[in-house]
């Protein structure tokens, strides 16, 4: 299966791999391979996105508005120093390390330009792709951490948008929840053989590298260099959550109940949070684990209170609990947040359409404060009555969490000066 | 922001793009000397919408085409293509950047079979191509492409892609919909009629295969919210979907705008339809219908940001549409259909500008705009003169997409080398974010059909024909799902892995598909070659040729020599290494 016999240092292996004399005989190779503990990096800083696709109604989840018209079903429970909706009571007991904050107000309300300012920190424009937030981690920390052989940046599930003018190498590595990544071995192909086909491809591609057609063929270069990395490394089993406890898969993913009607309900999202906490362990940086089925323009409470929200509670809860447990709390920071927030009016289908203008993100862990509901809106929900935030806020807030200057600049293909979080400040409130 | 606004919006109304819009009364809000400004722009329309323009033209606008103008052609005598091409070079001398050479043969036959018939071109056409001698060699095999049946199946695929998704929703019939763009595009039917008949379509889905595009913008009941976004985006070029909540920041799509358009589309009903499946044990989709409801209401009602509720009736940039009227059978008259006539009325709707925009896109991989599916004053075009005149030439030529890839293909700039120079790779790198000038080829990753269909040709499985074409694609659609991801939102999006990140390198070293590709089986690519060809530099080469559309190069010849300078029985490893490398290689998955 692994192109690596046990012990060996895939680093090591792939120095040899990358070499383009294919004279090393097998023998003299296969000497070469030194023996190397893989040491698990504890106390590692990281970031997990919760992502909402769709746009959740924090109206009813984390900022409720009981006796207004607007208010719909739900009745607010006290979470820690602030209150969050009666369907998140397990997540409520975990409440004092997260927070909400309760104005943002991001002004798009369209799923794709959303999900890009919410990612990005940037609205979108025509003249240059910004790099989305898991990216931006990675460049920042991935890079740094020279024991990684698996992808700085993963996506369970989620829809993580484009590393933009950081480039491919520092793509999100898209996989599903069943922790199998397709096609990562050489199905039992002799190394020198691979290696031969390797130095083949080298020379092929290096030629065209140098034809200056622009920075694709590079690119592509980069990321076949991480697949081989990949696909020799034991790192990989952190993606396999059928190496942990039942017991703690139960505690994710509340086996039993049943599972959501978009095939990621209850138990996906669980899983993936699990295995986001494995990928941290393993000293991945940034996992974004996607929940969809938030775009509920009818029909939201019988959906949220059935389904949505008990699987998210359970999720989210059984993470929180597991990161304290494991003592990882102080250096991973949680992000939760979807492209927009939903309509405070309700509409003629029960249902609540796309709002952009007032909304809740939730965000902790990390150093940050716990407990706290930052910012404010209206009795109805309409608008924010504190200082209102943007995606850039959050951002910022979680740079600071993860040991990221705010002060950060990266520079755009054409040269342009981008800074981190678009130049925006973290939340005071929350880094005291 | 708002400055930003005001100056682009001047510069909209100079280069006259808004024409479809330009008579009506939806801009009554313009200052009086941007009026100005477009009835002047109306003026030199006029001008130049006739043929002969090109000769016409002043000669100082010519000049600066320089040298090189007489010396580039296809071989085609189309005047317009004159025209593109002076357009574009004014870009050049107006950008100071210098084009790159004309590209080879064999550079120009790989890109032209990817993007007209979507996979490379068999070995034994490149070498026809590079031994024939006939000038105009270039244009007679786009005519020939054209009437390729892989020309239908390419287009049945984008176009399929753009209108219901890679991965059709549910109770879509990915089938219903291919069957009615392959008519379509095997036909050359007038684009006109084919907006037409799928805005307006009614029916079983896959009877009117048509109907599917509505049917996949109705995934959630939202009263036609997403119809009215997709319909606007995808065929006029327009992105409204911000205004359905609020006056939209960017651009003049105001909110009572969406709403009236939306009206068209609250006649949509659908009928699902089950049977028993003794089989399954259970009851399955047997089909779907799109149907017409009766007495909807003359006006929908929407709120606006201040919380007043306004009703929208249904109009059409300011134009009302009569659908007060029974149709010949006694119903309600179907307001799709007289949207849809109203999108493709005059001299240049913008049904004709944004597929003019998307198709230049589809070829150079940069439309005249960023994004190709946003054409308004707040996003002026690269080329304004150019888009304007193709979406006329368009128009006049009856719609005829055929007519417009042959204008595009037959242009200088289609025709240039991939590789940049010093002299333009800095100005024009629409990847890092300049103005697209086309001063030489932008590379394009191949799409997963295209790697597919292209895989299929190069290892000539084609030529089994053992499947037919619905076999053919239901097995590709197979292997086409593990890379996509839907989002189960009302836009019904969907994101791939086949994006050049490192689940599609894994598939390209690992997978079935390019295992089978390089099998040395009977009748496969390299089991002919290493029959049939006697010497390993012909071998060499005929590989070089099949997979990347050229010979190798002297160092690339050596390598080659040396790896297959090995005992008989080790040959075949050997060639299937080679072959493996070639096909992973970033010069084979990127259209240069």
């Amino acid at each position: 299966m692994n192109l690596v016999p046990n012990g060996m240092s895939r680093r090591h292996f792939m120095s040899h791999m990358a070499a383009t004399a294919a004279t090393i005989p097998a023998i003299q190779f296969m000497q070469h391979l030194q023996v190397h503990a893989e040491t698990v990096k504890k106390n590692q800083k990281a970031c997990i996105l919760m992502w909402m696709g769709g746009g959740p109604p924090t109206i009813d989840i984390w900022d409720l508005k009981p006796g207004s018209k607007n208010g719909g079903e739900f009745k607010p429970i006290t979470a820690a120093g602030t209150q969050i909706s009666e369907h998140m009571p397990k997540t409520a007991a975990q409440f004092d390390v997260l927070n909400t904050v309760r104005s943002m107000s991001t002004r798009e309300a369209d799923h794709g330009r959303g999900r890009y300012f919410m990612h990005t920190a940037y609205v979108p424009n025509p003249t240059v792709v910004h790099p989305t937030f898991g990216s931006v981690v990675s460049h920042e920390l991935g890079s740094k951490r020279k024991e990684l052989e698996i992808p700085s940046f993963v996506s369970i599930g989620g829809d993580p948008g484009s590393p933009g003018f950081l480039g491919m190498g520092n793509a999100a590595f898209v996989v599903n929840t069943q922790g199998r990544i397709q096609n990562a071995d050489t199905d039992g192909m002799d190394p020198n053989r691979f290696k031969n086909r390797l130095a083949m491809l080298g020379t092929i591609e290096d030629s065209f590298i140098a034809s200056k057609r622009g920075e694709a063929p590079q690119a592509h270069k980069d990321v076949y260099k991480k697949a081989i990395d990949l696909m020799t490394s034991k790192q990989m089993e952190a993606f396999r959550i059928d190496k942990e406890d039942p017991k703690t898969i139960d505690r994710y993913t509340n086996a039993g109940a049943p599972a959501g009607m978009m095939g990621r309900g209850n138990n996906d999202f669980g899983r993936g949070l699990l295995m986001a906490r494995r990928l941290v362990e393993a000293g991945v940086p940034f996992v974004e684990v996607g929940m969809g089925g938030w775009d509920l323009h009818a029909n939201v409470f019988n959906t949220l209170k059935d389904r949505n929200l008990p699987a998210m509670d359970t999720a989210i809860s059984a993470l929180i609990t597991d990161l304290k447990e494991r003592s990882m709390i102080k250096d991973v920071v949680v992000v939760w947040m979807g492209e927009f927030g939903r309509t405070p009016r309700i509409n003629q289908d029960v249902g609540r359409d796309h709002w952009a203008a007032s909304w809740s993100v939730m965000i902790g862990g990390g150093n940050l404060k716990g407990g706290l509901g930052v910012g404010q809106t209206d009795s109805d929900g309409l608008t924010c009555e504190s200082k209102p935030y943007l995606p850039g806020n959050i951002w910022a807030t979680a740079c600071h969490a993860l040991g990221i200057p705010t002060t950060t600049v990266h520079t755009s293909k054409r040269g342009r000066p981008m800074k981190i979080a678009n130049g925006e400040a973290p939340i005071a409130e929350l880094i005291g | 922001m708002r400055m930003w606004c005001g100056s682009r919006m001047a510069r909209w109304a100079a280069a006259s793009l808004a024409i479809a819009i330009s008579a009506s009364v939806a801009m009554t809000a313009e200052e009086p000397e941007s009026k100005d400004a477009k009835s002047k722009a109306a003026a030199k329309d006029a001008k130049t919408g006739s043929e002969k323009s090109t000769s016409e033209k002043p000669t100082a606008e010519a000049k600066p085409a320089g040298k090189k103008r007489e010396e580039f052609t296809t071989g085609s005598s189309d005047v317009l293509i004159s025209f593109i091409n002076e357009q574009i070079r004014q870009g050049w001398v107006d950008n100071e950047v210098e084009p790159s050479e004309a590209a080879g043969d064999g550079e120009w036959i790989r890109r032209v079979y990817l993007d007209i018939v979507g996979h490379v071109p068999p070995m034994e056409e490149i070498e026809k191509f590079l031994a024939d001698k006939d000038k105009a060699k270039r244009s007679k095999l786009i005519d020939k492409l054209l009437d390729d049946p892989a020309y239908v199946r390419h287009w049945t695929t984008v176009w399929a892609n753009l209108t219901i998704g890679q991965q059709a929703p549910r109770e879509v019939s990915r089938k219903g919909m291919e069957k009615f763009l392959r008519e379509a595009f095997t036909k050359n039917r007038p684009w006109n009629e084919v907006v037409i008949d799928i805005v307006s379509a009614e029916g079983n889905f896959e009877e009117n295969g048509a109907v599917n595009y509505i049917l996949a913008q109705m995934v959630m009941p939202d009263d036609g919210v997403q119809a009215t976004a997709k319909t606007t985006r995808l065929f006029m070029g327009m992105q409204v979907q911000c205004t359905q909540c609020h006056n939209h920041p960017f651009n003049d799509w105001q909110q009572r705008q969406f709403w009236e358009f939306n009206n068209f589309f609250r006649q949509l009903t659908k009928r699902t339809v089950q049977k028993y499946d003794p089989k399954a044990g259970r009851n399955v989709l047997d089909y779907v219908e799109l149907n017409r409801r009766d007495n909807v209401d003359d006006h929908v009602t929407y709120e606006r940001r201040n919380g007043l509720i306004e009703a929208a009736y249904p109009r059409y940039f300011g134009q009302d549409a009569d659908v007060a009227k029974k149709d010949k059978d006694g119903w309600d008259v179907n307001r799709r259909e007289v949207l849809a006539k109203l999108m493709t009325e005059g001299e240049k709707p913008l049904v004709s500008l944004a597929m003019v925009n998307r198709m230049w896109s589809q070829f150079f991989g940069y439309g005249f705009t960023k994004p190709v599916d946003d054409l308004g004053p707040h996003n002026p075009a690269s080329h304004p003169e150019l888009l304007e005149r193709l979406g006329a030439e368009f128009v006049k030529s009856r719609y005829d997409v055929k007519q417009l890839i042959r204008w595009i293909c037959n242009s200088e700039a289609y025709n240039l080398t991939s590789q940049a120079t010093k002299a333009n790779e800095e100005k024009d790198n629409p990847a890092a974010g300049t103005t697209a000038l086309f001063s030489h080829v932008y590379l394009k990753s191949m799409s997963a059909e295209q790697l597919y269909d292209s895989l299929i040709v190069a290892t000539n499985a084609h030529k089994s024909g053992r499947s037919s074409w619905e076999q053919a694609e239901d097995k590709k659609r197979v292997w086409l799902r593990q890379f996509v991801t839907t989002f189960g939102t009302d836009e019904g999006d969907e994101s791939t892995t086949f994006n050049g990140s490192i689940p599609q390198a894994l598939m390209m070293m690992n997978g079935e598909l390019v295992k089978d590709a390089i099998s040395a089986q009977k009748g496969s690519f390299l089991n002919t070659i290493l029959s049939e060809t006697p010497q390993d530099k012909d071998r060499i080469r005929r590989l070089y040729l099949t997979t990347l559309g050229r010979n190798p190069n002297a160092k690339e010849q050596q390598m080659a020599a040396g790896v297959v300078r090995v005992p008989n029985d080790q040959k075949l490893a050997a060639y299937q290494d080679m072959f493996w490398a070639l096909l992973n290689s970033n010069e084979f998955i990127f259209i240069h």
